[in-house]
């Protein structure tokens, strides 16, 4: 799998950094384009084509989805209504780390309250927030079907199950020390036209 | 010991469900000679003979649905539904990652019986390592020319596609499934027309559930017979999977003959009750089923019997609840939950959720009055049966059977702030898990 490559990791999009999140890398644009011809309908890609908006910015930015929406001849607000439907396109940045814990009801069975409760307290912040340093966000999300280890919680994409807060606070340390590699991808990514955001 | 079907590979020693290892266990062999044997409306006759029904929630028979497509057609599809999101089930999970040529071989059977030379797997977006193992066996797939153009010479052609969603309960519903392999907002249909007629991009279409396709391997080598012959027919033959969650010793997936009774998955196989305190409540069927007590705990595991009872065996997710579970508390996450999940299409739904979580969250924290034991079903009579898909009815099953069987329980919430979890006495803006924030309480208009 790609990993999350945060170009942007503040948490007020409207700081006036002068960091402008990309649209999308050639790759991925081929990438897009070879999807597409799986379908019918050039559209049926959409979810696709954020995705890999997201996994290079690291969001979802306004420039990708101007992007998207071009490559698969949709005009960019019908991107935008699928963007803001789904749960797991954010389109403002988070941080390096979007911890997700499961908090229905087989995991608030298994403890998945005292899991979250002691995430804030380990990262000193509230669910919803991110940290200071734009390491760390953490979110409650619905179920994440793996009720049998509950808690469960979500970090990018890797599922931690049956989860211990003497893990959680192994696997902090060690994502503290290691960052995700930034910027080690395609460096080919365009100039981000048309992301105004905040 | 019952015999395994589904997971039969799953526990032998160094199986990784690779292309390999599953054609050493026979995989493929009844797709051979499926294709040598039977011709397409045979299949059909096959799977309808063997009464499988079908395993996402809603047990519909699966080769009835497959003969409701219209005889004149030129382009049908075939859909396989992975996006497993229903509360306390997660057997899709372990049956894509443990054995996915299954699904594959399964998919390809469905798809031959119904003439369908494009399929599409919507897997849940979360899955992330889950959709890698798929796309993987996909591509060996076509390697081996299990997919593609004239599969093992048979002169049949499919495409086979994995199709990621990104985050919403919803597009299980496969109306909503279809909206979102088209690129739009996953809200379901109004029907008719049903996808057998009108389906993806309005076309002629059917949706299957992992372990629906998962099981025509096997009826399709064994025959229709054999399948009648196990679990609880004529009505609900075969396996199942049922995954058990909440407080039992073993928590997991547990493949049975259809037709045991609860008591012996919760007590035998997951082991009964974890820190031995007595068993309160049980979901026999996912999120949207209606709680059970320890009353119903011999009702056989069939889809007619726990209907008779007044559930359903919906999506085979069983979750246990001992005496430390505050009813009202578990109708409130639940309900947080369908709130959350609402896709907002229809207003009695988008709105009744609401309302409902408000008011039983002012229950919880004693903060209620008699009159909402009142109003709380008023309310769920103005959802269940008014929205255009079934998840109207689903978000009022934990209310109105938490009610049913737990009144006193709410009652004692309301006039004497008792709560086992102690919640009663809590305020209202300090709720569980954060969540008030993101839904600040007003009653002023009410």
């Amino acid at each position: 799998m790609r990993t999350d490559k945060t170009a942007d990791k503040t948490e007020t999009p409207n700081n006036g950094s002068s960091r402008r999140p990309a649209g999308l890398s050639e790759a991925a644009r081929l990438e897009l384009v070879e999807t597409a011809k799986r379908y019918p309908i050039k559209r049926s890609a959409v979810l696709h084509g954020l995705r890999l908006v997201q996994e290079e910015a690291g969001f979802v930015t306004e420039a990708g989805m101007r992007e998207v929406a071009a490559l698969l001849e949709m005009t960019p607000h019908e991107v935008y209504d699928v963007a803001t439907f789904y749960t797991l396109f954010h389109l403002r940045p988070k941080g390096e780390y979007l911890i997700q814990v499961c908090r229905t009801l087989p995991c608030a069975l298994g403890g998945a309250e005292s899991l979250l409760s002691h995430l804030e307290q380990r990262l000193g912040i509230r669910e919803g927030q991110t940290t200071p340093d734009g390491k760390f966000t953490l979110v409650t999300v619905e179920c994440l079907a793996a009720c049998g280890k509950a808690p469960v919680m979500q970090v990018n994409d890797e599922y931690h199950e049956a989860v211990t807060t003497e893990q959680v606070d192994r696997l902090i340390e060690q994502w503290r020390k290691t960052p995700l590699e930034q910027d080690a991808g395609p460096t080919d990514r365009t100039p981000a036209k048309g992301a105004r955001r905040g | 010991m019952a015999e395994v079907v589904l997971f039969r590979n799953r526990d032998l020693p160094g199986y990784t469900g690779s292309l390999a290892d599953y054609e050493r266990q026979e995989g493929y062999t009844a797709l051979r000679s499926m294709f040598t044997q039977y011709p397409p409306a045979e299949v059909i006759e096959i799977v309808k003979r063997s009464n499988l029904r079908g395993r996402g929630g809603a047990g519909f028979p699966t080769g009835m649905k497959w003969s409701f497509l219209p005889k004149e057609r030129t382009i049908t599809y075939l859909c396989c539904n992975a996006d497993e999101s229903e509360p306390g089930t997660f057997k899709d999970r372990e049956l894509m990652t443990v054995d996915p040529h299954q699904m594959i071989e399964g998919i390809v059977m469905a798809s031959y019986a119904i003439g369908a030379h494009a399929a599409y797997i919507y897997i849940r977006g979360e899955f992330a390592a889950e959709a890698v193992i798929v796309e993987r066996a996909i591509q060996d797939a076509y390697k081996a020319g299990y997919l593609g153009r004239n599969i093992l010479g048979s002169g049949f052609d499919l495409e086979l596609t994995l199709h990621r969603g990104a985050g919403a309960y919803i597009c299980g519903e496969e109306t909503a499934l279809l909206e979102s392999i088209e690129g739009k907002r996953g809200l379901p249909r109004s029907k008719p027309p049903f996808p057998a007629t009108h389906g993806l991009y309005g076309k002629p279409t059917v949706i299957n559930n992992v372990e629906t396709l998962a099981s025509l391997p096997h009826i399709l080598r064994r025959g229709a017979e054999w399948y009648l012959s196990i679990g609880s027919p004529p009505k609900s033959p075969g396996t199942r999977i049922f995954s058990v969650s909440g407080h039992v010793k073993r928590p997991g997936n547990y493949e049975v003959p259809m037709g045991i009774t609860f008591r012996k998955l919760i007590f035998g196989l997951a082991g009964g009750m974890k820190s031995d305190r007595p068993l309160k409540a049980f979901i026999p069927g996912g999120a949207s089923a209606s709680f059970f007590t320890p009353d119903h705990l011999d009702i056989k595991m069939d889809f007619d019997e726990v209907a008779k009872a007044g559930s359903m065996l919906g999506s085979g997710g069983v979750t246990v609840m001992d005496d430390s579970v505050c009813m009202v508390w578990a109708a409130v996450n639940l309900l947080r939950f369908f709130h959350h999940e609402s896709c907002g299409k229809c207003t009695p739904c988008r709105e009744g959720s609401n309302w409902l979580l408000r008011v039983l969250r002012r229950i919880e924290h004693g903060q209620g009055r008699l009159a909402d034991l009142e109003l709380l079903p008023q309310v769920c009579g103005n959802i269940a049966g008014r929205t255009v898909c079934a998840f109207g009815d689903a978000e009022t099953a934990p209310v109105i059977s938490t009610l049913r069987h737990f009144r006193a329980e709410y009652e004692a919430h309301i006039t004497r702030k008792e709560c086992v979890m102690g919640h009663a006495n809590r305020a209202l803006n300090t709720g569980t898990a954060g969540d008030s924030a993101a839904h600040p309480i007003s009653f002023a208009g009410h």
